[in-house]
């Protein structure tokens, strides 16, 4: 029974961390329309941000989150203006960003290996401090209990931008209905810009926790944890921020409860609840239905 | 004879003196071998993609089980070649019925769960459990049917086939039915277009091409492992292909293979470090400054292609 306990509340941890992952991802669907395919490989640049805050500054790797949360935010801005408006003029921005995206992931792995090289990288666990923390009578690495939380404050501070400030009142309208929000006065690109930086920079943040949730980092990791992405936010259904919480940790116990006790499925795992939970319902646990024909 | 075909019939005849007599100065065999394998990759991902406007990203998914399809029945039923060729187009078509349900999905929402289709399919054929029928992660090694001019003969029938279903699809009237169907669903249904029914038909096909195509390709190189053929970027290369080339047209996927998988050759041989790189680039700026491909310079002055 213990083993169940255990698995359960890993998976509580572990969700916590994944809808932060996720949550960038959805933002930038739910306002702009268009798929990140190169979500994974922001976050793989915030994770050697961390690596190397650590390994050559000597800092603790919790310096990494402001530091990457202007850098990440400052390099979003940008980008978005010279992306994005261009697709969203062609035909089909939604399926040709499948591919942009694609092509930015591939650009951004190639300078990684450039940059940092092919090998593994990682840091030290015993970093936030060396003893294991004790809850219900079960025993969690340090680095577990500090993501979960670090990650439930992203996700907050997040909730608390859409829901309570005016700009993210003008996010949540863009995210309704656009051309409406176009009428009522809203400067689409700049509250999307915004949005755009926000969504890049919390993969960078979820990136600096990487190496401990995920054990190693190397510049490859990126698709793999784009699709790991995706699996989170169409449970939660696409758009909707507070859904990922929902399917962060819907995923994570899913996924803990695997490992723990049908290892060898556990890889297939998500795409296969992916795949069931499309078909049920095609929006998403959330969300409201989308299908015309 | 609509002249869609009359224009198919002349491609087709390049296409085949060309794949014919080239390997006569140029002896790099396996590069034409993956040159007519992405070309009719292209053809069928445009029979989906181009002509009913749905974006398969896990397209590779059918390569791989044709491949694999293939493979199982060399080695277990013992057939030759070219039978197993045929299973393993039937696995893809297979594998096509059971995605069918997929179609209830929208835009973006198909794309993510093909994808997560083909992968777990990898999962499932790369499984340590499953290594008495698939071998798991260790790989299919078929030397008893080594052959690589009769793979190479046979890829270009594939290539050929593709060609003259793409240019029969789009002179015909279910073309036209297809081609509502991109523009707009409800509308072609209303005009009583059989949405349902000939969009399955269009993913069959296209399945099927790409499963003949990937058991053509696993016999050739008659060693693989499961993320040889369920590589996501050979699925990513093609659609990447037809982008260029221009969706929805013969030639497109043609050309662009042609032009693209040449250099991409050109680039892995001479600068291989900056491989990724490029092609990366090159995907970016083609969909910001060319999202409808060459196709649609041609078509800007006043050239139609078919």
């Amino acid at each position: 029974m213990s083993l169940f306990e255990y698995a359960v509340l890993a998976g509580l941890f572990y969700g916590l961390y994944f809808a932060l992952v996720g949550v960038g991802l959805n933002l930038i669907f739910g306002v702009m329309r268009i798929i990140n395919l190169a979500h994974g490989d922001f976050l793989m640049l915030g994770a050697y941000g961390a690596f190397y805050i650590y390994h050559l500054l000597g800092w603790n790797p919790l310096w990494a989150i402001p530091i990457e949360l202007v850098v990440f935010l400052g390099l979003g801005l940008p980008l978005y203006y010279l992306l994005v408006p261009r697709l969203q003029k062609s035909g089909d921005p939604e399926m040709l960003s499948f591919i942009l995206f694609f092509g930015l992931s591939q650009v951004i792995e190639a300078l990684a290996v450039f940059a940092f090289g092919n090998d593994q990288r990682s840091i030290p666990t015993s970093v936030f401090g060396g003893a294991p923390i004790h809850i219900a009578g079960q025993i969690y690495p340090s680095s577990w209990v500090v993501s979960a939380a670090v990650a439930l404050i992203g996700i907050v501070l997040i909730y608390l931008y859409l829901y309570h400030t005016r700009a993210g009142r003008a996010t949540r309208a863009i995210m309704t209905e656009r051309s409406e929000a176009v009428v009522t006065g809203i400067s689409v690109h700049r509250v999307s810009a915004v949005a755009f930086g926000i969504g890049i920079a919390s993969a960078a943040l979820a990136g600096i926790f990487s190496p401990f949730m995920f054990g190693a980092i190397e510049p490859s990791m990126g698709l793999g944890i784009t699709v790991t992405s995706f699996v989170i936010i169409v449970i939660g259904s696409l758009g909707n921020p507070l859904g990922t919480v929902l399917g962060g940790i819907l995923y994570g116990e899913a996924l803990m409860l695997m490992q723990t006790f049908l290892t060898s499925w556990s890889e297939m795992f998500p795409y296969v609840l992916l795949i069931l939970i499309l078909l049920v319902k095609p929006s998403g646990l959330l969300g409201k239905a989308v299908r015309s024909a | 004879m609509p002249k869609t075909w009359r224009s198919t019939a002349v491609i087709v005849a390049i296409t085949l003196l060309t794949f014919v007599f080239v390997p006569y100065i140029y002896n790099n065999q396996f590069l034409l071998f993956n040159m007519m394998m992405y070309m009719a990759l292209a053809l069928g991902l445009n029979i989906i993609y181009g002509y009913t406007g749905y974006l398969p990203f896990g397209y590779v998914g059918f390569f791989g089980a044709g491949a694999y399809g293939g493979a199982l029945a060399i080695t277990f039923l013992h057939w030759s070649p070219y039978l197993a060729v045929i299973v393993g187009g039937g696995a893809a078509v297979l594998v096509g019925m059971i995605l069918i349900p997929l179609f209830r999905l929208s835009g973006a929402y198909f794309s993510i769960a093909n994808l997560a289709a083909a992968e777990a399919l990898y999962y499932i054929v790369a499984n340590p459990h499953l290594e008495s029928i698939t071998q798991g992660p260790y790989g299919i090694s078929l030397p008893q049917v080594y052959d690589p001019n009769g793979a190479y003969w046979t890829m270009l029938f594939i290539l050929l086939f593709a060609l003259v279903l793409s240019g029969f699809i789009r002179g015909s009237r279910f073309g036209l039915a297809l081609a509502a169907i991109r523009e707009n669903p409800l509308s072609a249904s209303m005009s009583g277009v059989n949405v349902v029914k000939l969009r399955s038909i269009s993913w069959l096909l296209s399945a099927l091409v790409a499963g003949l195509a990937g058991a053509t390709f696993g016999w050739y190189i008659s060693v693989f492992y499961p993320e040889t053929v369920f590589g996501l970027g050979i699925g990513v290369f093609t659609i990447v292909f037809v982008l260029f080339g221009g969706i929805g047209t013969v030639l497109g996927p043609i050309v662009g293979t042609l032009i693209l998988y040449g250099a991409y050759n050109y680039i892995g041989i001479s600068t291989p470090q900056y491989f990724q790189l490029v092609y990366g680039l090159i995907i970016v700026l083609l969909v910001l400054f060319l999202p409808n491909g060459l196709v649609s310079l041609a078509k800007r002055r006043g050239i139609d292609v078919p």
